[in-house]
């Protein structure tokens, strides 16, 4: 489980996060919804230290983070070797081939034998329905491919959690479909993982939890059912948005 | 007197000198000004603070000073300057080098100044995404650069490198002025024997462009080798 205690991020022309207090839990998938500039993103790249609030507190398993504190490099690479992130523009490595990218983190970072690690690539790579792809540089797949050689890669690592910041927002429809299915496989596989999307559809089917930021501020945090069904006017107007009611 | 003949009897001393001085200097120096290029474009670039900000500014100083002033004059202050340099205690008699040491000596800092800014211009043009995506799968700094964006560095710079290089192999010719006998250096000095100013230094000429030539296409090769990764353009 992540917990995270009044997080507050500071930009200088804008308070990207205010007072931001809750709980990922493990095994669930914990959907973060909200308009562009909203703070979503600033959040979850805030679990894994890839951007640093001023304060608030952070707790995951045995690491404690305050983040007033200097944080050590010891105690980042700890959440980034227990955590994985999923970008919204892939950020494959473009010079090692897609096997290379799966195994570059377990074999240099976790030091595991390259043979076991080549196996098993190629074996995640069968999941993801990429198995033809393991020897092609990453120039030659299309967007929905590589958003997947991407989830693949972070899967290697087998993660406590996988963070994935909006991982479909750069695809086209049918691209996005082929991703979407990967994740619903994914959490059904009980693999905690915290998505930021805008999709809506998606986000009704996958979630466990769903938290809507705006402004900064965390309005919702709550069981997925309960947002598709609430009173509150904001949230009612956002998803009617969202999934075109008005068109 | 016949061109042929002139051009006959003189390429074997001018290629001798070529291949005695003017490539071991342009190579050793080159490969030199890489190296203290690579280190300096990483101190100019590092994010630690403190004490390491002094090593940061004398990269700056010295990409600064060998920028702004003359591969002549440089070469001019290092041979017939620093002799007269005299440090009680340390060289009470001068700085004193050979001229092909002093040659590579200003060949390599000049040239690792103008390579120190292309290297940290390439590894600053490699998106901000690379080091995430490195940082996410727990690679610390150090790992990152030489796994992820050094390698991706390389083919971004190697055209402004080889340009570098190029460059080099022709400003050898200056070390003349520091009494070395490199191509140049023989091809003036069998002009003054043979009055023939117009073909001798056309001949030593063609040569640089040969040398030059042939690096231009080992620099092709090395681009396709190294863009292997990238999509084909038309």
């Amino acid at each position: 489980m992540i917990k995270i205690e009044k997080l507050d991020k500071n930009y200088a022309e804008h308070h990207a996060l205010k007072d931001i207090s809750t709980a990922f839990p493990d095994h669930q998938t914990t959907v973060i919804l909200g308009p562009s500039g909203s703070g979503k993103s600033t959040l979850l790249r805030s679990l894994n230290l890839l951007e640093r609030p001023e304060s608030g507190k952070f707790d995951f398993g045995d690491i404690h983070i305050d983040y007033s504190q200097p944080i050590s490099d010891a105690t980042t690479l700890d959440v980034r070797r227990h955590t994985e992130m999923v970008f919204q523009q892939f950020n494959l490595f473009p010079h090692l081939t897609v096997l290379q990218n799966i195994i570059e983190g377990p074999v240099h970072v976790l030091k595991h034998d390259k043979d076991a690690a080549t196996k098993e690539a190629h074996e995640i790579l069968t999941k993801v329905g990429l198995a033809d792809k393991a020897d092609v540089y990453p120039s030659s797949l299309s967007g929905g491919q590589a958003q997947r050689v991407a989830i693949a890669r972070s899967l290697a690592m087998h993660p406590e959690y996988i963070f994935l910041d909006e991982p479909t927002s750069a695809l086209d429809p049918e691209l996005e479909l082929e991703v979407l299915k990967v994740l619903l496989q994914i959490a059904k596989e009980q693999q905690s993982m915290i998505i930021v999307t805008h999709n809506m559809a998606f986000a009704q089917k996958v979630a466990d939890k769903i938290l809507f930021v705006e402004n900064g501020q965390l309005l919702f945090d709550g069981p997925t059912a309960e947002f598709f069904n609430t009173d509150n006017e904001r949230i009612r107007n956002f998803v009617s948005a969202m999934t075109f009611q008005d068109l | 007197m016949d061109i042929w003949k002139i051009i006959v009897s003189s390429t074997p001393e001018i290629l001798a000198a070529g291949i005695k001085y003017t490539l071991p200097i342009a190579i050793v120096s080159f490969i030199l000004g890489l190296i203290l290029a690579l280190l300096t474009a990483l101190a100019r670039i590092s994010t630690r603070g403190g004490a390491f900000k002094i090593v940061k500014w004398i990269c700056s100083f010295y990409i600064w000073l060998f920028r702004s002033t003359p591969l002549l004059v440089q070469l001019f202050i290092v041979y017939f300057g620093l002799p007269y340099l005299k440090i009680k205690g340390i060289f009470p008699h001068g700085i004193q080098m050979d001229p092909v040491l002093a040659g590579i000596l200003t060949f390599t800092l000049n040239t690792g100044a103008y390579c120190s800014e292309t290297i940290r211009g390439a590894i600053q043009s490699i998106p901000n995404g690379q080091w995430e995506a490195a940082a996410s799968i727990g690679m610390t700094r150090s790992l990152a650069l030489r796994r992820i964006i050094l390698p991706q560095a390389v083919r971004v710079s190697l055209p402004p490198l080889a340009n570098s290089f190029i460059s080099l192999v022709k400003d050898t010719s200056l070390a003349a002025s520091i009494t070395i006998v490199e191509m140049f250096e023989v091809s003036q000095q069998i002009a003054a024997a043979n009055y023939q100013p117009l073909v001798m230094y056309t001949l030593v000429a063609a040569y640089y462009a040969i040398a030059c030539t042939l690096l231009a296409w080992l620099q092709s090769y090395l681009e396709k080798v190294t863009s292997r990764y990238v999509t084909p353009v038309n």
